[in-house]
């Protein structure tokens, strides 16, 4: 019992993470049917980030809590900045071409995005500070939970919950699934859907950038490559829960959170991905919009 | 025209410059060094920034505005807008010179230049089979397959580990592995027949995972990381051949196969099922509405474009005589999926030309070998922004009469 429940939390924390990243992926979807391969890219970059301000921060001498807050406003910062630009200058051009040439320029900002981090900085492992502080009251209890894994799951949920806000209530979230709904309808009724755009990446840079930090000070370790499997596995996670819905994309990554951390808990560690990618194949022959995607009615 | 040195430019690009210095400052200038605990402030490469960002944003916008507005959105408009090349292709004596100027310097190739560079040509033709195979799968029927790699790992592991057990050669080797290939390639297509676009593109890419990391993990099959070592290069029987009159029977070979590619591809293309692919890419409602079999047509897709990377990869176990899992990643899917969208979609010279230029250009990039993969990545982005249709556009089948050529001045009736 005590096994199952450490794997069910391990899968709680897995998937709060592929959620955080997953988000980014399904809402750029939604609005601009565009696979942004190099989304993971800018959940490395924050993790980066933070590392370098944290370290600076270290030997100038801060406080444990001030090097936390900084890090983490400076990783969402510099992450929203790297997604913002990204998006005028690889994908805005390309707003009316064919449906491929966007996911190849996405490909090519991934591939020139790891080797720029890998020649600025290093391609070794770098350790990365743990910036979340212990939590003494799960001290007993350590075997099943560490409290990093408590702040990951926490603070997943209160973005969760704060981005459900934002969509539902404020006047950008409205303007975003009205251009999700029908790009020309919103524009024809007012709505600037470039700047619904570009939010839309910034949103989405600023949650893979909390989860590189949070995930980065969780493993204790990074390098160039990280954001590519990710990426990759934080992109299943949306196409399980059926892309393009926000609710699908946390559904799906707690989903693959879960597949994988019994997978390897009860069967092979080696087989982790193969399981994860298995079990899409297999989600998607019964369901193939993805657990919560609606079958369109392709109209002629 | 604009001006592009009036002084709201200038504004325009020194703003660049400071967003760039912002945006580059933590991972460019600070460099960290956690055990030692010591920060190397690298200034020089800000100044860097800031110039280069000034002067390309000038580039940039002045290439932005200077691309044609409004691009092509289907392919019949491509058609229309037709380029100076394909101009010239169609024209027959400057084709006849091309096809000849080509064949000379096909022939002539190993015999000017050395062993290294007929084993990079070897490795670029193998590429441009393999771009014209999944020119087939992307380009023709317009399924987007992220995971070709596997097909090409399944054909290479097939000689290896035939020819290891039983010590099979590599001409038996050959064409069982193009048949275990579009044996994966059917297997690979079954699930996904109902899949839509964008979905398709994810299983593919997990099953080029899974097929990679199986290799990986399954030691006993496929001895795991460390890869199977030894694999002879292929032969004539009873003939002894030193390492470099190998390369240039590879090389020959490799022509040989190439050659073989693009006229099946072009008589596929142009035979009933080719127009059945493109049919189904146009529009795959009305494609069944005519009474195409689409289960049929999508897994011919799969499969015969699955034979080639099959071929593909039983050439590329011969030449390396080693192989491991770790030649199969998603990278290599990415660039051979680049060769065939940077071609331009189902356009076979164009798909050979960019196969040339995406292969050779990182081989002669070595005197920068650090920034190879950064240019690889650049390259990408801006051909995607500055010429999406590729380098050739696909021109499509279409009919002429020549007394109607003064009415319509595209001159083509479709």
């Amino acid at each position: 019992m005590e096994y199952f429940l450490e794997l069910f939390l391990g899968g709680l924390t897995r998937g709060s993470i592929y959620a955080l990243i997953a988000l980014g992926y399904t809402m750029v979807y939604g609005i601009i049917e565009l696979i942004n391969f190099a989304h993971g890219e800018i959940y490395m970059i924050g993790a980066f980030t933070a590392l370098i301000v944290a370290s600076v921060l270290n030997i100038m001498g801060f406080g444990p809590i001030t090097i936390l807050i900084l890090a983490m406003v400076l990783a969402v910062v510099y992450s929203c900045a790297y997604g913002f630009t990204m998006e005028k200058i690889a994908y805005k051009p390309l707003r009316h071409s064919t449906r491929l040439a966007p996911l190849i320029s996405a490909i090519g900002m991934s591939i020139f995005f790891q080797n720029y981090v890998l020649l600025a900085q290093t391609s070794d492992f770098l350790p990365f500070p743990s910036l979340l502080p212990e939590l003494e009251f799960l001290e007993p209890y350590a075997f099943i939970i560490r409290s990093s894994e408590v702040f990951i799951i926490l603070t997943t949920l209160v973005v969760m919950v704060l981005l459900t806000l934002l969509i539902k209530f404020t006047r950008i979230g409205k303007a975003m699934r009205a251009t999700a709904q029908d790009r020309t309808m919103a524009m024809l009724v007012g709505v600037d859907v470039n700047r619904v755009i570009s939010t839309t990446f910034i949103i989405g840079s600023s949650m893979a950038a909390i989860g590189g930090v949070l995930i980065a000070s969780h493993i204790g370790q990074i390098n160039f490559y990280i954001g590519f499997i990710a990426g990759i596995k934080a992109f299943t996670a949306a196409v399980l829960g059926g892309i393009g819905s926000i609710p699908g994309a946390v559904l799906g990554s707690l989903v693959l959170g879960w597949t994988e951390s019994f997978a390897t808990g009860y069967i092979s560690s080696d087989y982790e991905d193969v399981f994860a990618f298995g079990f899409l194949v297999l989600i998607l022959i019964f369901r193939p919009a993805g657990l919560l995607g609606k079958t369109t009615t392709q109209k002629v | 025209m604009r001006k592009f040195f009036t002084l709201a430019e200038m504004k325009k690009s020194l703003l660049m410059a400071v967003w760039f210095i912002f945006l580059t400052f933590p991972i460019m200038v600070v460099r960290v060094n956690p055990i030692y605990k010591v920060v190397e402030w690298r200034w020089q490469n800000l100044v860097l920034v800031g110039v280069s960002a000034f002067f390309l944003s000038f580039l940039w916008r002045y290439f932005l505005a200077y691309k044609k507005p409004a691009p092509a959105k289907s392919p019949l408009e491509t058609s229309a807008r037709k380029g100076k090349l394909s101009e010239l292709q169609r024209h027959p004596a400057a084709r006849r010179a091309g096809i000849f100027l080509a064949a000379t310097l096909a022939v002539a190739f190993p015999y000017i230049f050395s062993t290294y560079q007929v084993n990079i040509m070897t490795t670029a033709l193998i590429y441009v089979v393999l771009g014209l195979g999944l020119n087939i799968v992307v380009g023709l029927a317009g399924l987007l397959d992220l995971g070709y790699v596997a097909f090409y790992a399944v054909g290479a592991y097939s000689y290896a580990l035939l020819n290891f057990h039983f010590g099979l050669s590599f001409w038996v080797c050959l064409p069982i592995g193009a048949a275990m290939a579009a044996l994966f390639g059917i297997i690979l297509g079954f699930p996904v027949l109902r899949l839509r676009g964008d979905y398709l593109a994810i299983v593919t890419l997990g099953f080029g995972e899974i097929i990679r990391l199986v290799l990986e993990n399954w030691n006993e099959f496929s001895k795991g990381p460390s890869g199977i070592a030894g694999i002879p290069r292929p032969g004539i029987v009873g003939v002894e051949m030193s390492l470099n009159t190998s390369s240039i029977f590879l090389y020959f070979l490799m022509i040989g196969l190439a050659l073989l590619t693009i006229l099946v591809v072009t008589r596929l293309r142009n035979s009933r099922i080719g127009r059945a692919w493109i049919a189904l890419r146009e529009d795959e409602i009305a494609c069944q509405a005519m009474g195409v079999d689409k289960t049929k047509t999508k897994l011919t897709a799969f499969a015969l474009g699955a034979t080639w990377a099959g071929m593909g990869g039983v050439i590329f176990a011969a030449k390396t005589t080693f192989i491991n899992p770790a030649s199969f990643t998603f990278l290599e899917s990415a660039i051979i999926l680049s060769i065939v969208v940077l071609g331009g979609m189902g356009s076979i010279i164009g798909v050979i030309a960019s196969a040339f230029i995406l292969i050779l250009l990182p081989e002669y990039l070595r005197a920068f070998s650090e920034y190879r993969m950064l240019i690889f990545g650049a390259v990408l982005v801006i051909m995607m922004v500055f010429r999406p249709q590729g380098l050739i556009s696909n021109v499509r089948q279409t009919y002429r009469f020549k007394g109607l050529q003064e009415e319509n001045k595209e001159g083509d009736i479709k």
